[in-house]
């Protein structure tokens, strides 16, 4: 069974748990076998462009230490194989394109998305 | 044998939204129509089965506990733990064991296990679908 994540909800939690929480929950379902693809979209079409960590949140004498690193977080799923997708209307309504985005994630535009919903069990939007 | 089976990652804690009580209904629901149903719950979701939940009296209402009986969702888990069982279905609940040491809502009531991820996988294996239902 294939199941298609969709990140649409961006900087969720980023800060509490220093990391996007679907993609954590996809490398860890990969890794106990699940066949997953990611598509980023909404706000999240911005990860596909991050090329740097979050700044590190200071509370009072509080500094953190390892803030969320979206790069290496979307490095790691590319590297399990994991298909990562972005919507290129959603990047340009941003005033982003597709020469920003990092290699290996694929621009699919409205029409692609039927062909991409076809080709997958289950579409989990999160 | 046809699968009735339905699995539901919910992400939402107690008492922040209206998707709280709307992803109970829709598990009473499925009940009602006859579906086994196993639940991950994810992040926040992850204190909806907490044991040490605690009911309070309202003044604005001038009543007190007992009169007020407040809402808890883990006796909504256990009315729907008891409706199952009454209706010879199934009901699964898995919490997110990270999500619940960071809360530090470990002690979760009866029939509510902890898992991690590799049980969502599991559980969307084997159903017929799978809802899942993220914060916004």
């Amino acid at each position: 069974m294939k199941i298609l994540q969709i990140v649409e909800q961006a900087f969720r939690t980023l800060v509490e748990e220093q990391d996007d929480t679907i993609l954590w929950l996809t490398q860890s379902m990969a890794g106990a076998g699940a066949n997953l693809e990611v598509l980023l979209s909404g706000n999240a079409v911005y990860y596909a462009v991050m090329k740097n960590r979050q700044p590190a949140v200071k509370i009072g004498d509080w500094v953190q230490q390892e803030p969320a690193d979206i790069p290496s977080d979307l490095g790691r799923i590319l590297e399990q194989d994991i298909p990562v997708y972005v919507l290129k209307h959603e990047l340009e309504e941003r005033g982003l394109n597709v020469d920003m985005l990092r290699p290996s994630i694929k621009p699919i535009d409205r029409t692609q998305l039927v062909s991409l919903y076809k080709q997958v069990d289950q579409v989990w939007q999160w | 044998m046809e699968n009735k089976k339905l699995t539901f990652a919910f992400m939402d804690p107690p008492f922040e939204n209206e998707r709280t009580i709307t992803f109970f209904r829709i598990v009473d629901a499925a009940l009602d129509g006859g579906a086994d149903v196993q639940v991950f719950a994810y992040e926040g979701a992850a204190a909806l089965a907490f044991a040490l939940q605690k009911a309070h009296g309202n003044s604005v209402h001038h009543r007190d506990a007992e009169e007020e009986a407040h809402p808890l969702t883990k006796d909504w888990i256990a009315a729907l733990q008891k409706k199952a069982e009454r209706l010879g279905r199934q009901l699964d609940w898995v919490n997110c064991g990270l999500c619940v040491d960071e809360r530090g809502v470990n002690e979760s009531i009866p029939g509510c296990k902890r898992g991690s991820p590799a049980d969502l996988w599991r559980y969307a294996s084997s159903s017929f679908n799978t809802l899942v239902i993220g914060t916004r």
